[in-house]
């Protein structure tokens, strides 16, 4: 279980693609950042292969004013805890 | 649980720091204990003790300082990606025949081994980056 962050925007889209390469059913993938962007609509079908959990830290959500309702946030508190309900952290930038 | 943080995101230009910082108080507030903050790559600018930063922003080599300073955490600075940037200690300043230098309290310069050891150390480390 591998906690994956990504804090780039769609426009580097070969960021996600790495990560997306490598995160597997078991794993979840963090949005951090500009990585928030990725829970736009727009770009629902390009997450369509991943298989692990998705979630969004809830700041970068807020500070972006996006909704994002059909994703799950979690404050700072929740990104430590899923840093300790993983094995590790991998952070994609 | 330990944690140890890599910082490779600059103060300014991107949120990587800022992100880093939040991290590292939700870590202690949470009750874990951070073994080590190594400021890598970019990251180094975090330990400069020159950064004047406008009134109603946050000047965040200063609040690494003060949280350091509040749960005495060890903040170690890349020695290599430093002094190439410009962030000297007196004693780097001696070396490399410099008059001026600019590391902040509380930050040290050392080696890519406390890295390492800071992994061993470890039950997690967590990165923050930056691209350039």
């Amino acid at each position: 279980m591998v906690l994956h962050t990504l804090n780039q925007a769609p426009a580097n889209a070969a960021c996600m693609a790495s990560a997306l390469n490598t995160i597997t059913s078991e794993d979840t993938l963090l949005l951090i950042e500009d990585g928030v962007y990725w829970t736009l609509p727009a770009f629902a079908s390009q997450l369509a292969n991943l298989t692990g959990r998705l979630v969004a830290l809830e700041a970068d959500l807020k500070a972006r004013d996006l909704k994002a309702d059909a994703v799950e946030s979690v404050d700072d508190a929740g990104f430590v805890a899923l840093c300790v309900s993983h094995d590790k952290v991998v952070s994609w930038f | 649980m330990i944690f140890s943080i890599v910082v490779q995101a600059p103060p300014v230009q991107t949120q990587g720091a800022e992100t880093a910082l939040r991290f590292a108080r939700a870590v202690l507030a949470a009750g874990h204990s951070i073994h080590r903050i190594f400021f890598y790559r970019d990251g180094v600018h975090n330990g400069s003790a020159l950064t004047c930063t406008p009134q109603d922003e946050f000047n965040i080599p200063q609040q690494w300082q003060e949280l350091a300073q509040q749960h005495k955490l060890d903040l170690v600075v890349c020695i290599a990606a430093a002094v190439r940037r410009g962030v000297i200690n007196e004693q780097e300043a001696v070396r490399y025949k410099q008059d001026q230098w600019n590391l902040r309290d509380s930050f040290e310069l050392s080696g890519l081994g406390q890295l390492v050891e800071a992994c061993i150390q470890s039950d997690r480390v967590v990165t923050f980056g930056a691209r350039s």
